[in-house]
């Protein structure tokens, strides 16, 4: 079978906090196009690793190129700019500004007039925000938020500023996009609305998704591959069968054999 | 054929972005704006003259807030970059004969670029650190404004040269009403545009988050210096108007006095509001006047208890301000709003 490219690669990462060792070697590849999964008990580092892509950390050793560009030191601007966009965990959405202008902001590195051509706005200013406004609307339509395009993100309940979120991160039309348990605290309906999100978003889309979840019947049923974390080491990668049955990942996350994919 | 909606409904992205949404907004500041213009034939000189301040004022608040406002940085540097521009554009009409509508843009790059010199420190401090750096910048300034008598003409200050255009010479109340309400008009108008355009969005982003601004590509530093740069070019317009208003300049309105004056106009009228700058502005213009007005009437009227009520002023001021503060923190602009939801829905409620 033809396996398709690596997009991202990621070597032998090492971050530290102080003491705290929080990744130690650390590596992966992502393919074009697939779901990739990252798992592991609290504080595993996942987040960690997240943050190392994204360009919020930057590690004290190790490797990691996009599309075979080294981005490791590249800050986060810039890893914005190559098609590289996120979610976070706990929301991080502008609270002040409304649904359209957050996302209005997933669309700055598109955007070309700067603050003279923005102030004087009529023009191609006001073409090229009609333009984007367009391309916006589309995720607002794909993502079924239209009745609260204008409203201030602050006023929003969770579950929406959690699709909000994922709206701003899809409007900066990315190639890869990290999504930091984009499913955490939502009930089940959102739940599998989010997972029919995430599965549109890759397959006709075509954006490569890295997914950090700790709802173990989500991860395993949308994954292409899923790795292991566990006290900044990885201890498992695989496909989601191989992952089940590897003993070091049941042993380090999951329990003992029984209650393990009882979840939902 | 004519379609009659029961509703505000819009049919393109453009009509939807509009600033002025309805034809009945687009009629009132439109005649709003004609009414500004007929103003000075209206009123007398002594009320042409207030709104010439309140004028000045509104283009320094838009200024401040863009910053602090809009930004989220702190700006305690205000009254010292308007002394910057009314400096810098009175030196360049006194030593350069540069024409007043060349001086003042010039003015305001000159105050920008030394807005951003002072916002440097914005690339590692934020909140209250940034606002101490920014009492640096008002202080540092102030000394050079005394001791740079070659520009600055030191405690003596220096005379502003009147803007003239051909044979019209700028220096009554009625004239600079003209050029002041223009150049505020357009400041406002700016304002406005930039923030639903892409670096004054960024702005905000910047001020709500600025961890996910930089995730989404928005390069922190950059946009941090850029906003020191806007509302310092702002601030230093309002200072060559004021130079030109008043005709003569000395670094004693240019204290911490009067940057605390602007902080109070935007946190009255709205932070991170255009409107509220405008509101904020009239507004701590307006009162002090107000309170003259009323003290004096009260001495009048009870001669007894007048000389308590006229050195009470002061404090009466301080406490409007705090009881605003206290009732509407969101400011002015903010209470608008809710009582223009309220008119939308009325007599529901809902």
């Amino acid at each position: 079978m033809d396996r398709p490219a690596i997009q991202l690669a990621v070597e032998d990462l090492h971050l530290s906090f102080g003491g705290v060792n929080a990744l130690m070697g650390v590596g992966f590849d992502v393919r074009q196009g697939e779901i990739f999964s990252i798992i592991g008990p609290n504080g595993a580092g996942k987040t960690s690793m997240l943050n190392c892509i994204s360009g919020r950390y930057h590690p004290q050793k190790g490797k990691i190129s996009f599309e075979g560009q080294e981005i490791t030191s590249k800050p986060p601007a810039a890893r914005a700019q190559i098609g590289i966009s996120r979610t976070f965990q706990n929301i991080a959405l502008f609270k002040g500004m409304t649904v359209l202008d957050n996302m209005l902001i997933g669309r700055h590195i598109h955007l070309k007039s700067g603050f003279l051509k923005g102030g004087i706005y009529l023009g191609p200013c006001q073409r090229e925000e009609i333009e984007h406004r367009a391309f916006v609307e589309d995720i607002i339509d794909f993502l079924e938020i239209e009745h609260i395009r204008k409203k201030v993100v602050g006023t929003l309940a969770y579950g929406l500023q959690k699709r909000v979120e994922l709206a701003r991160a899809l409007a900066l039309d990315p190639k890869l996009i990290l999504l930091d348990e984009p499913m955490a605290g939502m009930n089940l309906e959102e739940t599998e609305d989010m997972v029919r999100y995430v599965l549109d978003i890759n397959q006709e889309w075509g954006v490569t998704v890295i997914l950090v979840e700790h709802d173990m019947g989500v991860v395993m049923d949308i994954s292409d591959r899923v790795v292991v974390l566990d006290f900044g080491q990885k201890i498992g990668e695989g496909t989601p069968e191989e992952v089940q049955k590897d003993p070091a990942v049941i042993r380090a996350y999951l329990g003992d054999e029984e209650s393990v994919f009882l979840g939902r | 054929m004519s379609v009659n909606y029961c509703g505000d409904f819009k049919q393109s992205y453009k009509d939807d972005m509009r600033v002025m949404q309805t034809p009945f907004i687009r009629i009132c500041i439109f005649s709003f704006i004609v009414f500004l213009y007929a103003f000075p034939f209206l009123a007398s000189t002594y009320v042409v003259s207030t709104v010439n301040v309140i004028g000045i004022a509104v283009i320094g608040a838009l200024g401040i807030n863009i910053v602090t406002g809009f930004t989220g940085q702190i700006s305690l540097g205000q009254g010292a970059f308007l002394g910057v521009g009314a400096f810098a554009c009175s030196y360049f009409m006194r030593e350069w004969g540069i024409p007043f509508w060349v001086a003042m843009p010039m003015a305001g790059v000159f105050t920008a670029a030394v807005g951003m010199v002072f916002g440097i420190p914005s690339l590692r401090l934020k909140g209250l650190y940034l606002a101490i750096a920014t009492l640096a910048a008002q202080f540092i300034l102030e000394y050079l404004f005394l001791h740079m008598d070659m520009f600055t003409g030191g405690s003596n200050g220096v005379y502003f040269p009147s803007p003239e255009a051909g044979p019209v010479v700028f220096d009554t109340d009625q004239s600079m009403y003209y050029l002041i309400i223009t150049v505020a008009i357009m400041a406002v108008v700016f304002a406005t545009n930039l923030f639903r355009s892409k670096d004054g969005r960024a702005f905000v982003a910047v001020r709500d988050h600025y961890l996910s601004a930089e995730i989404m590509g928005i390069h922190l530093f950059r946009y941090r210096l850029l906003s020191f740069a806007v509302s310092s070019f702002y601030v230093g317009i309002a200072g060559s108007l004021w130079g030109a208003y008043t005709q003569y300049i000395t670094p004693e309105h240019f204290t911490i006095h009067e940057s605390i004056n602007y902080l109070a106009m935007i946190i009255i009228g709205g932070l991170g509001s255009v409107l509220g700058s405008i509101y904020g502005a009239v507004f701590m213009t307006l009162l002090p006047q107000v309170l003259t007005v009323i003290t004096s009437w009260a001495a009048h009227v009870l001669p007894s208890v007048g000389d308590l009520i006229m050195s009470i002023k002061e404090g009466i001021f301080g406490l409007i301000v705090i009881l605003f503060l206290v009732f509407e923190p969101d400011g002015m602009a903010h209470r608008w709003s809710l009582i223009k939801a309220y008119w939308k829905l009325y007599p529901f409620s809902y």
